[in-house]
């Protein structure tokens, strides 16, 4: 086993990408992320890599776009708003079919927002973002650990689907240090014989395109791709499940928010109140099933956000409004305290499901 | 014996460009200099969108389509994944590389980025049916500039090879055209120069090619040729903006 470190989770992210093999980052300098473009021009040089401070947020992820095309691991990190700058190049990663790695240290919003921890792209991450019909694998860490082990993961998710992998972290976890572990990753081998790498007089020429003027074969792509999506609706769904054996009540959360979470159920535990957590890693694929079997026991769910309430949605799809859900927020870069979770939890228990 | 015949670095798929544009012409003299250079097997091009959005099915070397505007962006990714065996090259508009992509083609060049830009100006905006360009000229009629590009309301058209020039970053800027014999001949030249430029290691090189559009310009093949006489060389002016290595040389 490797020595654990004492890292930032930023670091943490940069460090589990060199790792697993990525040689390549581009990227715009944005608070909180930045220790991930710092980190990375330190250590490329280093091991003959390319760190590229590109011109923009748009520029960089058409870098990725380029290495990308050439089947070589690629990453970019950013926050918010640079997140929307890159959504075009997201929408065309995901009409050529080109795996990426793309890194979102959330900050409070609309705009120009704030620099504070927020989850309020979880709409822009798991609905879309960019234009055109497609999905990214988004991926929530909720330790510096998860930090590394979930960029790990999320390289190999990307190759092994052809599509962008997200980290949808937060300023929290981006600037939280622990000690962390950054293993060795498994060995796969990925088809890229699709890549663009040069005939060298050996084959047809690839083309790497997003173009398809034809509505029937523009059609075909799109079908063909959601079936790909259904693989892995069917079998990357991730989810962490706390006390909920016996729990009455379901608190549904990610990455800082599960955390705080959790101490809010410790204490009421301590009360004698039945509750639980799920706590979804990928966000999508959103773990549904967990939910929905969460929705057979439990008389209420209540879900724990940074921010207006986005996620809450999703957790009604997944159980069909079959229970309640209850919201427990903050936002503009406000952590909702264990207390004031707590708080929603004992009302939840007091009215059996009744959220007044 | 065989005294012409289609490039090898051309695909067998007929082009779609409108009769007397002279984006064939631009396509068949990279074509040439991609095969007298012997490096089809590790050049990969990457088209615009715009009217050549297409020549992703032209060329038969590996190619990438990028976003409008992003092609310097995109090939510096592709270059920067294997310096040493990528050859690459992006064929862009005027509308795509001096309007949405101001920023990707002055940093990349900026960056002396090892790649070869061939930028095809016509004035106009092709492929959505002519409107008006950064680079069209004042007083000329578009969809977009009905009564003429009235320099008050929409500013004046950009000298790219001489905006460029100001850099330090730049190996090779040249502004060519290939309205006839002569000027074809000397677009070849250069467009063969910013490719060996690549070759080696010697940095950013842009061939700017004063090109024509009878369609959008309203106008018969012949005709387009000559205007590019008239009024797009005088505003312009043909040649070398910079040849850092010439430079040095003298």
């Amino acid at each position: 086993m490797a020595e654990k470190v004492l890292m930032k989770g930023n670091e943490a992210i940069a460090e589990a990408a060199i790792e697993a093999g990525c040689r390549h980052y581009f990227g715009y300098p944005i608070t909180p992320q930045t220790e991930v473009a710092a980190y990375m021009s330190k250590r490329m040089p280093k091991i003959g890599g390319t760190f590229l401070q590109a011109e923009s947020e748009i520029a960089a992820i058409n870098m990725v776009y380029g290495v990308a095309s050439t089947g070589k691991r690629v990453m970019t990190s950013s926050s918010s708003p640079g997140i929307s700058l890159k959504a075009e190049g997201l929408s065309y990663l995901a009409g050529a079919d080109l795996p990426a790695l793309v890194v979102n240290v959330q900050r409070g919003g609309p705009g120009l927002g704030g620099i504070q921890p927020s989850q309020s792209d979880y709409f822009q991450a798991t609905k879309g973002g960019g234009h055109g019909d497609y999905r990214m694998i988004v991926l929530a860490p909720a330790s510096v650990q998860e930090m590394a082990d979930l960029t790990m993961k999320g390289f190999d998710l990307a190759d092994k689907y052809r599509m962008t992998a997200m980290i949808l972290a937060d300023g929290t976890m981006g600037q939280m240090m622990e000690p962390v572990e950054i293993k060795k990753p498994e060995n796969q081998d990925f088809d890229k014989s699709w890549a663009v790498t040069g005939t060298k007089g050996q084959r047809a020429h690839n083309i790497v395109n997003s173009l398809f003027l034809s509505p029937e074969v523009l059609e075909k792509t799109n079908f063909e791709r959601y079936e790909r999506y259904a693989m892995i609706e069917e079998n990357e769904a991730m989810a962490e499940r706390y006390m909920m054996d016996d729990a009455e009540i379901c608190v549904v959360a990610f990455g800082i928010a599960a955390r705080v979470a959790k101490n809010a159920i410790v204490e009421a535990r301590k009360s004698g109140i039945k509750v639980g957590l799920i706590r979804p890693i990928t966000l999508w694929p959103f773990p549904k099933k967990e939910l929905a079997r969460a929705a057979e026991s439990c008389h209420s769910f209540l879900s724990v956000e940074l921010s207006m309430g986005q996620m809450i949605e999703d957790i009604r799809l997944a159980i069909d409004c079959k229970r309640p859900v209850a919201l427990c927020n903050r936002a503009g870069g406000i952590i909702p305290s264990p207390e004031e979770v707590y708080a929603k939890i004992a009302e939840l228990a007091k009215n059996g499901g009744c959220d007044k | 014996m065989i005294v012409f015949e289609k490039p090898k670095a051309l695909t067998d798929v007929p082009l779609h460009y409108c009769p007397g544009c002279t984006h064939g012409i631009v396509h068949r003299l990279v074509a040439e200099v991609i095969d007298e250079l012997g490096i089809e097997g590790k050049t990969i091009g990457v088209a615009p969108v715009g009217c050549s959005v297409m020549a992703y099915d032209y060329f038969a070397c590996d190619m990438v389509e990028a976003a409008h505007g992003r092609a310097p962006a995109v090939a510096t990714g592709i270059k920067r994944a294997d310096p040493e065996n990528h050859i690459v090259f992006t064929y862009q508009g005027d509308g795509d590389l001096a309007s949405i992509g101001t920023a990707e083609t002055v940093h990349a060049a900026a960056r002396n980025e090892n790649i070869t830009i061939i930028f095809i100006n016509n004035a106009i905006y092709g492929m959505t049916g002519g409107q008006m360009a950064p680079t069209s000229l004042p007083g000329q009629v578009t969809q977009t500039s009905p009564y003429g590009r009235d320099v008050k309301a929409c500013g004046f058209p950009i000298r790219v090879c001489e905006m460029l020039a100001t850099l330090d970053g730049p190996e090779y800027l040249e502004r060519v055209a290939v309205n006839n014999v002569k000027n074809v001949k000397a677009a070849k030249k250069a467009i063969r120069k910013a490719f060996q430029n690549q070759v080696e290691g010697k940095g950013f090189s842009l061939v700017e090619v004063i090109s024509s559009c009878p369609t959008n310009w309203g106008m018969t093949p012949q005709k387009a040729l000559e205007w590019i006489d008239e009024k797009m060389i005088p505003h312009y002016p043909l040649g070398v903006y910079k040849d850092r290595s010439a430079a040095k040389e003298d």
